[in-house]
């Protein structure tokens, strides 16, 4: 076992929780919706024809769970999402994925045009194996053309 | 196409029929394309390295969409997965098979709803459950 490592969060990070970011658009369509799609695996012909999916009753081809559209990136912009994730520099450099907690409150189908927000909703640390673990929970909120709230999703992120 | 499944067909205890997905690096890059996430741990050996890994490691999120596959192609076109969580508490390596398995919880009405409450979780090759969750999804009735 290592030294423990020093505390990593700051005031400002703790300030932060709670702050509501800026809204960040997500394009859902349907080609983005067939390459995730292909991407887990799937087969059934509804995430990839859109008369198939019409004929299952969708409106259009479905986003498979998962998927909630794709933000617009530009080059020489910033990326929109740079401010929706934990954005505090630490010496804490590598990262990994902790863990993704989705609630579903509409479906959503190729053509939505979803908006999104996030706020940090925890902030904690803790020695694991590989040394000193900075653990964050930012929730998102997304919103689609309509207004309605098509997901809540909770996202786990480890620096260590 | 999946077959339909019904509310009253579901008892607590039930299996979800699994899902094995051959996660090569094909299927990772594959991935990062679908959704957008390029962090070079999961398709470029010496980066992965390089942050002490062994080697490539499959994306948490791919095995969350994974689990979502597995719980789509059970409850069929007029189920709606309405809750999918999990945690990514150990790595799947490059190469390996990710199985995904569930196992029903519950049953319950709200609102009219009918949900099942789902135990979820992947393995990896040896049986190792490194990705636990719940989920939950809405089922039509038979009547």
């Amino acid at each position: 076992m290592t030294q423990p490592q020093a505390s990593v969060i700051t005031d400002e990070m703790r300030a932060a929780i709670g702050q509501e970011s800026d809204p960040v658009t997500f394009e859902v369509d349907k080609n983005s919706c067939r390459m995730f799609a292909r991407a887990v695996g799937y087969s059934d012909p509804v995430y990839y024809d859109e008369a198939a999916a019409r004929s299952a009753g969708y409106r259009s081809i479905p986003a498979p769970p998962g998927f909630l559209g794709h933000p617009v990136i530009v080059p020489g912009q910033p990326n929109p999402l740079a401010t929706a994730y934990f954005r505090f520099d630490t010496a804490l450099k590598r990262r990994l994925n902790g863990g993704t907690d989705v609630e579903y409150l509409e479906d959503v189908y190729a053509g939505d045009v979803l908006t999104a927000t996030a706020k940090l909703v925890d902030i904690s640390e803790r020695q694991a194996s590989i040394g000193l673990m900075l653990i964050t929970v930012t929730q998102f909120t997304y919103r689609n053309q309509a207004g309605q709230v098509v997901a809540k999703v909770r996202a786990t992120g480890i620096s260590y | 196409m999946p077959q339909q499944l019904y509310f009253e067909d579901v008892s607590q205890g039930q299996q979800v029929p699994a899902v094995t997905q051959h996660c090569d690096s094909q299927r990772l890059v594959l991935w990062a394309a679908g959704s957008g996430d390029f962090y070079q741990i999961h398709y470029d050996k010496d980066f992965a390295q390089r942050t002490g890994l062994p080697d490539r490691i499959v994306h948490g999120a791919l095995k969350h969409a994974l689990l979502g596959r597995m719980l789509s192609q059970w409850i069929g076109h007029k189920g709606r997965v309405v809750h999918l969580a999990c945690q990514y508490r150990g790595m799947d390596m490059v190469d390996k098979d990710v199985v995904c398995k569930g196992v029903v919880t519950g049953k319950r009405s709200e609102n009219g709803k009918k949900l099942v409450d789902l135990e979820i979780w992947s393995e990896d090759p040896e049986g190792r459950k490194t990705t636990p969750g719940t989920a939950t999804v809405q089922l039509p009735t038979r009547a």
